[in-house]
């Protein structure tokens, strides 16, 4: 009797054996139908032959670099894995890259390649190094023959005639080319040489494969040293053009841009030791012309006519510092007895000797108006000499 | 200043160039910054003029001799 298990568990189990490595990568042709571009950005469709039909989706991330809009009826070739979809039980195609038909074996492992360096980062920016100013040496790997190295060299002379250069001979095509050229790359590791140009002439396709090659690719990012890839010509692209950190489009750029113009750097290093030799004579133009003004200054041309001014200053302030001392005494003793005459004129006691009198309560608040008494209170009344104490008998208002 | 890379030696020459001329550096400061300047600018220029052209070629066992092109 069987154990039932669950749909989920069951699914799962599906799932797991559809993770073997047969259905992880793989390539399939076959006619799109039921292509639905979701606004999500993913792709949906099928791909069907005379007897056969698979469910295939290539998300948004994956079709965003098609450089073309696959349509219903395309023979097209979906390259990527097979996987379930849990809720439906469905199995489909995950489609990594979507190819036409009628590609060759070789674009088709050169595509897949591409895209799998690039997921891995291979290929970022963020990689690439800088080449020197001045290279040190230049190591330059491809054939010992042809016109290649023949270019390379031609405008590296050209351009700099005290160039150094040490050449790693290395297969360009055929069957041990890569592995010539991974030896290559090796073997400079351990020199001097400061930046490398790998590369060789144009060719077919299949001849420029040596460049395409997955284990060259991996020692190139493995390389210590900054590499420029020179394949062939404009058009052609290989995978070690991806992962170089330059890429030239052909040996003789190459050449150009690992070395700098020797005319170019002279002129440089001439204007800079210019300028600093120009700043340090206006420099010493102006110091001297400013010592000369200072030693042509009364200071210096007598060395004591400095101290007589001084000497002239301090008795004139003497002088008048005296001046003040006396003068001040005077000034200051009018100005007090008037300060004093202005203090007499306000104060009550001056009212009172004229015969006025002050008339305050007991608590001794100023009396102003009658009413502010009631007969029989006491009052104060101040004189200018001596005062009351009274008692109000009337009030009048 | 053997260790120092030409594209170093460069950039540091610029700068003193560039702070000579827009600095108010005293004349003795001057002078020291324009002495070094001199040192990298002969550096410079002896790292342009450097001996002749020399092509070489390492074999795969290491040994290292004349580059010639080969005659296909």
């Amino acid at each position: 009797m069987l154990q039932p298990i669950s749909v989920s568990e069951l699914t799962k189990q599906i799932k797991s054996a559809l993770t073997s490595p047969a259905f992880q990568s793989i390539a399939v042709e076959g006619e799109v139908s039921n292509f639905i571009h979701h606004r999500s950005g993913h792709m949906y469709f099928s791909l069907k032959d005379a007897h056969s039909r698979i469910k295939a989706v290539m998300f948004r991330g994956r079709n965003q670099r098609l450089e073309f809009l696959p349509k219903n009826g395309d023979t097209l070739i979906a390259v990527g894995s097979i996987g379930v979809y849990e809720p439906n039980g469905e199995y489909q195609i995950y489609v990594d890259l979507l190819l036409p038909q009628g590609i060759g074996d070789l674009h088709l492992a050169f595509e897949q390649l591409k895209e799998r360096l690039e997921r891995e980062g291979l290929f970022d920016a963020s990689r690439k190094r800088p080449l020197p100013a001045l290279p040190h040496r230049i190591g330059v790997i491809t054939s010992h023959s042809g016109a290649a190295i023949r270019d390379i060299l031609h405008v590296l002379l050209r351009r700099y005639p005290g160039v150094q250069v040490l050449v790693f001979p290395a297969l360009v095509q055929g069957e041990g080319a890569p592995a010539s050229l991974i030896d290559a790359l090796e073997l400079a590791q351990g020199t001097d040489v400061d930046v490398i140009i790998m590369g060789r002439g144009g060719g077919s396709f299949e001849e420029l494969s040596a460049f395409n090659d997955e284990q060259l690719a991996r020692a190139m990012a493995g390389s210590r040293i900054p590499i420029v890839s020179a394949c062939g010509h404009e058009t052609d692209f290989t995978i070690a053009d991806f992962v170089a950190d330059l890429r030239a489009p052909t040996p003789s750029a190459a050449a150009e841009l690992v070395v700098p113009l020797q005319e170019d750097l002279l002129r440089e290093v001439a204007s800079l030791q210019n300028r600093m030799v120009g700043f340090l004579e206006r420099k010493i133009r102006s110091d001297r012309r400013y010592v000369k003004q200072l030693s042509q200054s009364p200071l210096l041309q007598r060395p004591d006519y400095h101290v007589n001014q001084l000497r002239q200053r301090l008795d004139e302030l003497w002088t008048g510092l005296g001046r003040y001392q006396r003068h001040g005494v005077v000034l200051k003793r009018g100005k007090l007895a008037n300060v004093v005459g202005k203090l007499e004129t306000l104060s009550p006691l001056q009212t009172l000797a004229r015969g006025y009198a002050i008339c305050q309560t007991e608590q001794g608040a100023i009396l102003r108006q009658a009413y502010d008494v009631e007969p029989g209170e006491i009052v104060h009344v101040t004189l200018h000499e001596g005062s009351l104490t009274c008692t109000v008998e009337g009030r009048h208002t | 200043m053997s260790e120092l890379k030409f594209e170093e030696a460069l950039a540091r020459l610029e700068e003193i160039v560039r702070s000579l001329e827009q600095g108010e550096a005293p004349l003795d400061e001057a002078l020291v910054l324009f002495e070094e300047g001199v040192k990298l600018a002969r550096f410079c220029n002896e790292k342009l003029d450097q001996a002749e052209a020399k092509i070489e070629v390492m074999l795969n066992d290491g040994q290292i001799e004349a580059f010639e092109v080969k005659e296909s």
